[in-house]
């Protein structure tokens, strides 16, 4: 027995994930989420689904009175359920860097960008500051901004959002992460750009080896980027597996009326616009959180909670949770 | 950056204008005669209208109004009805005690104030947070008179460390600071509790921004955090109304003025007003009026200063 992790070991694992606001609220029930080394994993959901929340749990961002439980929540192996705060600031940027939804506040209004990168850089302390600089340079050189010289003195509203982006994904490259946790990184900017950023991350995991846990509400940002992708409903994961037969052969309810609901997808002589009536519920303990929504409901569907089953089974499973996905 | 201040000393001149003529307005609109007030009333018709005309108060109103302006223009605020001294030395005699006495107290307070809110937030929601909050009403809510007396019993009269009364001889540093302390103590209190309470909050709504949690996210400390990005937002934010504050004390403290015995633009104004003084009221009003302006314009150049944002548009 070695310290030695195996190299396939997660970069980021997550068993029986609880989290719940105050204790009481429900936000995230019984997650179970596995990124490899190198791998893209996306997670898709509606405004509301847990999406963030759960993105912001690996980071350990959300408030104090956030309570988060489960079996494990693992960061390059080092467990996060039992960590200590200092533990927890060192596996920040390291172990899992994080791009957020927007990019104009992401950075403080009041100071350069250069200042904000530098003070980011906290860990080089070995470093003087003309190395950091270069370092930074080199960075933002790297994501393809444009005179990066120039940037370190300019403020966050002297760049668009498109370039903010890039600066934050430098910044996050900055610190060499094993995963890079990206929430919604591309909702704020124009489609250009979006394609852009997404071209730019799959350079990213191809060149550096980055694994990537994309967040998006997108279904043409998941199927673009990721090689898995779980689909979450009020708190759960109701379908994973890999993004090629998810897409062609989607089997849970929730996933099939999110996919009809895609206007890219809607034939041009359609009268009216799909949608899924109703709102996302809280997370429920009996039955199955879809139930009231769903088209295809059964009478035991309000109940029993759906089992967690694989429709194709090959190297990389797809997994569904319904009843109808029962064998 | 010059042409903004520029700008904003043009604005000021404007918005004194515009006090000296509703002044002016006043004056007219203050029921009695003046040459009654001034000659007495057992003056004769004859001896009024020689008054009359030797004042110009025979002339149209708005050729009265563009005299006055005129000689508000040259530094001429008029003459001190009993003394027949010139406004403007008089004011000017009190005004150093005054300002001392209001730099003395916003800066103690002000940095206190600033400290206390810094470390309300650091310790959110456990007891020293508690602690300060406390304390910062309990300083507001004391009225300063209050602080005044008490600690002129205490410290001057009890344990007579500081003297009670004064301003400190003329040439006596020492004896004058010795002199500005229980003041400055009596008023800086209660803006101490405001200012930690506007930092406080301020850097409460500073440190639920968006980019505080990116740095967080990097691993960067909370310290850090909150000295060097959540603080410059706060500033920025309690600013304007510390210099509404710090405009407020320029015009006088009266309280603290009487209660000590000091001589300030506060007492002054009070005694002017109860002898109807009008000359020197109407003196005082438009110097604080200037001050209060002047004030603003540096709140406004230290805005600029501080956040990039503003001074792009300028």
């Amino acid at each position: 027995m070695t310290d030695q992790m195996p190299v396939t070991s997660p970069v980021l694992e997550m068993r029986d994930v609880s989290i719940s606001y105050s204790g009481i609220i429900p936000a995230v029930t019984g997650v179970d989420l596995l990124v490899r080394p190198g791998e893209i994993v996306g997670i898709i959901g509606e405004s509301g689904s847990g999406k963030s929340t759960l993105a912001q749990s690996i980071l350990g961002l959300l408030p104090e009175t956030v309570k988060i439980s489960g079996q494990k929540l693992a960061l390059s192996g080092v467990d996060l359920l039992a960590a200590s705060d200092s533990t927890l600031r060192n596996l920040r940027g390291p172990a899992a860097a994080m791009i957020f939804q927007n990019p104009m506040t992401t950075f403080s209004p009041l100071h350069t960008l250069g200042r904000q990168l530098m003070d980011l850089l906290w860990r080089e302390r070995h470093l003087s500051t003309l190395e950091k600089r270069q370092m930074i340079l080199v960075a933002l050189q790297d994501v393809g901004l444009p005179d990066p010289a120039a940037r370190l003195e300019a403020y966050p509203f002297q760049l668009s959002g498109g370039m903010l982006q890039r600066v934050a994904i430098a910044a996050a490259l900055l610190m060499r992460p094993s995963l890079l946790v990206a929430d919604e990184p591309t909702t704020a900017l124009d489609v250009t750009m979006e394609a852009q950023i997404l071209h730019l991350m799959r350079e990213i995991r191809n060149k550096a080896g980055v694994s990537i846990l994309m967040i998006s509400h997108h279904l043409g940002v998941i199927a673009e980027l990721c090689d898995r992708v779980a689909v979450m409903y009020a708190g759960r994961i109701v379908e994973e597996g890999p993004v090629e037969t998810i897409f062609a052969d989607p089997r849970h309810p929730y996933t099939k009326a999110l996919f009809a609901c895609e206007p890219a997808l809607i034939s041009d002589t359609a009268m009216r616009l799909p949608v899924i009536g109703g709102e996302v519920p809280r997370p429920v303990d009996v039955g199955c959180g879809f139930a009231g929504r769903c088209s295809q409901v059964l009478d035991c569907c309000s109940v029993l909670s759906p089992p967690w089953v694989a429709v194709h089974n090959t190297d990389a499973p797809h997994l569904s949770r319904c009843h109808r996905s029962a064998p | 950056m010059t042409i903004f201040v520029i700008r904003r000393v043009g604005l000021a001149a404007i918005i004194l204008l515009i006090v000296a003529i509703l002044l002016f307005s006043m004056m007219h609109l203050i029921p009695g005669d003046p040459t009654v007030v001034a000659l007495g009333p057992r003056s004769t018709p004859e001896m009024r209208e020689a008054f009359r005309e030797m004042m110009g108060l025979d002339q149209p109103i708005l050729k009265q109004l563009a005299l006055y302006l005129g000689r508000l223009a040259e530094g001429n605020l008029g003459e001190d009805v009993w003394s027949r001294r010139p406004v403007l030395t008089i004011i000017f005699e009190v005004l150093p005690y005054t300002v001392t006495l209001a730099l003395a107290s916003f800066l103690w307070a002000v940095t206190l104030g600033i400290f206390l809110g810094c470390l309300a937030v650091v310790h959110h929601g456990r007891w020293p947070d508690w602690l300060i909050g406390l304390l910062s009403v309990g300083f507001v809510a004391v009225p300063s008179f209050v602080v005044a007396l008490y600690s002129l019993l205490i410290f001057a009269v009890s344990l007579n460390w500081l003297p009670a009364i004064g301003a400190g001889a003329p040439g006596d540093i020492v004896g004058q600071l010795k002199a500005l302390v229980l003041p400055s103590f009596a008023i800086g209190l209660g803006w101490v509790g405001y200012v930690a309470r506007l930092v406080r909050a301020a850097m409460i709504e500073a440190m639920g921004e968006n980019y505080t949690r990116t740095l967080r996210s990097f691993g960067v400390s909370e310290r850090r955090i909150i000295y060097r990005y959540a603080l410059r937002q706060a500033l920025l934010a309690v600013l304007s109304v510390i210099a509404i504050g710090f405009g407020g004390l320029l015009t006088g403290s009266v309280f603290a003025e009487i209660v000590f015995s000091r001589p300030g633009l506060g007492k002054m104004t009070y005694d002017a007003v109860m002898s109807r003084n009008y000359p020197l009221v109407m003196g005082t009003v438009l110097v604080t009026s200037a001050l209060y302006v002047t004030c603003m314009i540096i709140a406004d150049v230290i805005t600029a200063w501080i956040d990039p944002r503003v001074r792009s548009a300028l």
